[in-house]
């Protein structure tokens, strides 16, 4: 059986594009097939523009016929993570409160993506405003580990996950704010980077941490992850704390040999915890690299394991901020009440899931005046010493290497009542957002029962593209991105 | 008898001044006032999820303006806050204000006659949106529903707060009004308490004179005119003294003014006041203010109207009130100092500025700028009164032809034939036939009625159609009388 064109990479897709072997009308039908295939039982999306996506396509193959066409992405179906403002289509971060809100604006990635020319498939699940590591905080229902129906993708950008691994997108984007695009990549056999943070512009995207969110790819393999940051990135008006970029592109810095860099791995991260299948498959990767070039040493980074306390309290505290304005005055849910703080609490109550609940009275709790200076003011200071940490680190490193999540993917329903288990896994991923530093998860094994297992690289900040240019020449020399997984209607059959 | 305890009245005031800028604090929506409800409105001032703000850098340098103006020590590294509070007017929930560290600090106004107010801090933050309710009254407690504009949202408001330092109603109405001149003279906001660009809040409190400690602070809001301010608190200090003197204790609370009523009433006590929440606002970066940025904005400050008003006393001999008439009001003070530049003696330009042309003016309700008399003509139509061209009084009939016509003074003189008769020959001839006329005022005048000669004065300027110059007439009837 043919190789259906809905499971191309991008770079792959848009060499056939080019080639004109394939349009971008019968790519994105392609997917939208396997869609129709695997979505009931992956459950990726909570809202599809097939239609739209559709016009796209046509308007992409009239472009190339012009020979007007702007690029790799051009006409390449893309999926996006619904916590990214869409005009004209129901964005509603997997929330109740939010379940009628039709943004009037695109988010800055958004419009970035449809000037490059990408079909936009539709808006993928989430945990609820993003908080949760395995898209079972949805108000509509959990996504589905393809690779184990079973178990969860991860989270928070789950939904964007599941569908790249299943075929439903040829790559998406999704959101960081303390592993919830790297940690759903590596449960899924992906690559997702979480920039630098300011490289990407965050207007648009509904906030949850302000300070720690970051929009990034998720693709199937490093260049595509490479193609998406180089679309999205740079400097917009519209945000405050983006950067102005200087330099080569992330393509272009990407593309050389890794000879001699030098990698660092943190004693810190091989302790207590950490699944012995995990922990070989990361050792593991040391050989290839290694025979490209590489070097490793060991470092030291003491705060570690002060990273998930920190992060607990400064997360919570800026989203209790981020969504005091959903209220049920002026879009999303309202529910009657007799006086307007009647409304507000009626409203808030039935909108908001019990892990959104839990975060904003946390972050509540942590922000009120007599405990501010004991948790959030703290929680500062701990923050700049854990990134000072991090920059020693990274004078003597060029990247470090480290575990992606503590195991492959769990089943649904096993942490599901137990926060502090769930909040572990993203033990790895979130001291990078806390940093600001960029991370990019590359699969690098697999478990005995068939899982991913993934890989973490960290770098410095904004060069991004080092960890590109070693995930790529990473996976010049292996294949664990290249399988697919077993899913029943797969037309492509398993590993 | 029991002795009368002395008591002392405390008042620190907190400013709002909406700063005129062209665009909101965070969003390119235009701040024009009195727009259809919600036309000036954008995802970013609506607060809508996923929006970012993105600072004015006009905003920010006319806050640090009037930082400068009124002494402040500028912060080198300035952050924003945010300010939690739930109310429909605001989109977010949140304002973005500033707590910590506000852009300016530590300066002092001086009031004329009065002793300085030292301002504690100068701080930007959004303004919130408006809420219009609908129903019997327009009132929250009978209305039927409450509606919100938020074209006000997203404003850019300077907040300017005293120290305790002011001790009578009055000087707080003065302080107010000397802030309101400022920001005019600045240039920065239209101050205009009826459209509410320029608001205050009181803290207010009594002691016992001589005390160190200050009162219960309590804190009135809602007053919305200047009027209303003195009433406000003239009410309010006899409200705390009069409890104080029956033995009661006052606790801190906030009050709300109710001017048609005219009382304060409680809003919320001290125990119910909000937990705001502050945190840094991680959506704007720290603000860095440099030597040469500095320097750029310090280059925008005119002179103040307080160093104005001191320099026309001290250096023109204008008399201290004239001067606070002049300088009350940027306009009028550059028309009077254009005035005198085009060469017209200060005070002489002083009276025609503030009694001719802004009499002449406000009873038309006009403004300085609407005058069709421009600096030059005035200064052209006092030098004809020097030079005796013309009488002062005829100088008024001259200037209200200008104010009509817009005409230069020499023109109106010349084709009104108003030129002033001093050729003392031909003065010669009407006097002697005024004399000729009134034979009882000149004996009268001979038999000792020396003030006689204010009448024939008056004849002989009848008889030449207020032409003839005064002094010359007087000398000349002196001679024909004695000779």
């Amino acid at each position: 059986m043919m190789k259906s064109p809905a499971s191309l990479t991008i770079h792959e897709a848009a060499a056939a594009l080019r080639a004109k072997t394939l349009s971008s009308v019968e790519l994105t039908k392609a997917v939208f097939e396997r869609i129709r295939a695997v979505e009931p039982q992956v459950h990726a999306y909570l809202h599809l523009t097939e239609e739209d996506a559709l016009a796209q396509a046509a308007a992409s193959d009239r472009r190339r016929a012009a020979e007007e066409s702007r690029g790799p992405l051009d006409g390449v179906p893309i999926a996006l993570k619904d916590n990214l403002c869409t005009r004209g289509v129901p964005t509603t971060c997997a929330s109740k409160i939010l379940e009628r809100f039709v943004p009037p604006y695109d988010a800055t990635v958004v419009t970035r993506l449809r000037a490059a020319g990408a079909v936009i498939t539709g808006k993928t699940n989430l945990d609820e405003f993003a908080f949760g590591s395995s898209t079972e905080n949805s108000a509509f229902g959990p996504s589905r580990n393809p690779w184990d129906l079973d178990r969860v993708p991860g989270g928070s950008s789950g939904g964007s996950a599941a569908a790249v691994a299943a075929d439903e997108a040829i790559a998406a984007l999704g959101s960081d704010t303390g592993g919830s695009i790297r940690q759903p990549a590596a449960l899924c056999g992906l690559a997702g980077l979480k920039p630098t943070y300011g490289r990407v512009s965050r207007y648009g995207l509904i906030a949850f941490a302000s300070s720690l969110d970051q929009i990034g790819p998720l693709a199937k393999d490093v260049e595509d992850c490479a193609i998406l940051e180089e679309a999205i990135e740079g400097w917009d008006a519209a945000d405050s704390t983006s950067v102005r970029l200087e330099g080569p592109s992330v393509t272009q810095a990407s593309a050389g040999d890794i000879q001699g860099l030098r990698i660092g791995i943190a004693k810190e991260w091989l302790g207590t915890g950490l699944d012995p299948e995990v922990r070989a498959a990361v050792d593991g990767a040391r050989v290839p690299l290694e025979k490209l070039g590489c070097t490793f040493r060991e470092i030291s980074l003491p705060l570690q394991d002060y990273a998930l306390p920190i992060y607990y309290l400064v997360a919570p505290a800026e989203a209790s901020s981020n969504l005091a304005r959903f209220d049920g005055v002026k879009y999303g849910r309202r529910e009657d009440g007799a006086n307007i703080v009647e409304m507000y609490k009626k409203s808030r109550s039935a909108g908001f899931g019990p892990e959104t609940k839990r975060r904003i009275i946390l972050g509540t709790y942590v922000l009120s005046a007599g405990y501010y200076d004991a948790y959030y003011l703290k929680a500062l200071k701990a923050r700049t010493r854990l990134r000072q940490d991090y920059l020693d680190a990274l004078k003597e490193c060029d990247a470090l290497l480290s575990p992606a999540t503590p195991t492959p993917a769990f089943r649904i329903g096993e942490k599901a009542d137990d926060p502090l288990q769930m909040y572990l896994s993203d033990i790895y991923t979130v001291s990078v957002n806390l940093v600001g530093l960029p991370a990019l998860v590359v699969p690098c094994g697999f478990s005995a029962a068939g899982l991913p297992i993934g890989m973490q690289l960290i770098g410095r900040a904004f060069d991004d593209a080092t960890l590109l240019r070693v995930g790529a020449r990473y996976q010049n020399v292996t294949d664990w991105h290249r399988r697919k997984p077993p899913l029943p209607d797969s037309g492509e059959g398993g590993v | 008898m029991r002795a009368m305890t002395e008591f002392e009245t405390v008042i620190g005031l907190e400013v709002h001044c909406e700063l005129s800028t062209k665009t909101k604090i965070f969003c390119g929506c235009s701040t024009k006032f009195g727009a259809a409800p919600n036309s000036q409105v954008c995802p970013v001032c609506l607060g809508l999820p996923g929006t970012l703000p993105v600072m004015n850098a006009e905003a920010l340098e006319r806050a640090i303006l009037v930082g400068l103006a009124v002494g402040c020590t500028i912060r080198r590294r300035f952050k924003f806050d945010r300010k939690h509070y739930y109310y429909p007017d605001l989109p977010k929930n949140f304002q973005i204000s500033q707590y910590d560290l506000p852009l300016a600090h530590d300066g002092r106004v001086d009031l004329a006659g009065a002793h300085p107010v030292r301002v504690k801090r100068v701080h930007l933050e959004e303004d919130a949106g408006k809420l219009v309710h609908e129903g019997a009254g327009q009132q929250i407690a009978t209305g039927t529903a409450a509606l919100v504009d938020y074209n006000r949202s997203g404003m850019p408001l300077l907040e300017i707060v005293s120290e305790p330092d002011l001790r009578e109603p009055a000087e707080a109405v003065a302080y107010v009004k000397s802030l309101q001149t400022l920001v005019r003279y600045l240039h920065v906001s239209d101050g205009n308490m009826e459209e509410g660009s320029l608001r205050c809040d009181a803290n207010i409190s009594v002691r016992p004179k001589g005390a160190d400690e200050l009162g219960a602070k309590i804190e009135i809001k809602n007053m919305n005119s200047f009027k209303s301010i003195e009433h406000a608190l003239t009410f309010e200090a006899r409200r705390q003294r009069d409890a104080l003197a029956r033995g009661e204790t006052l606790a801190q609370e906030t009050r709300l003014w109710d001017d048609t009523a005219g009382e304060t009433r409680s809003m919320r006590s001290k125990e119910a006041a909000h937990d705001y929440r502050y945190f840094p606002e991680p959506d704007l970066l720290v603000f860095t203010m440099d030597d040469a940025r500095l320097a750029v904005i310090r280059g925008r400050l005119p002179e103040l109207p307080w160093t104005k008003r001191l320099r026309y006393v001290q250096t023109l001999g204008l008399t201290d009130y004239d001067a606070g008439v002049l300088t009350s009001d940027r306009t009028v003070a550059e028309y009077f100092e254009a005035t005198i530049a085009a060469g017209a003696p200060p005070k002489t330009a002083c009276n025609w500025v503030s009694t001719e042309l802004l009499g002449a003016l406000h009873g038309r309700k006009l403004g300085i700028g609407d005058s069709r008399v421009a600096p030059r003509q005035l200064a052209a139509l006092i030098a004809l009164i020097d030079k005796a061209t013309i009488s002062g009084k005829i100088a008024k009939t001259v200037f209200a032809e200008m104010l009509v016509s817009g005409a230069d003074p020499d023109a109106v003189v010349k084709a009104k034939g108003l030129v002033q008769i001093t050729d003392e020959d031909a003065l010669v001839t009407s006097v002697r036939d005024v004399l000729a006329a009134n034979p009882q005022s000149v004996a009268d005048f001979k038999a000792g009625k020396s003030q006689t000669i204010g009448f024939l004065v008056g004849q002989v300027m009848k008889a030449t159609g207020g032409k003839a110059n005064p002094q010359a007439v007087n000398k000349i009837l002196k001679e024909e009388l004695t000779r």
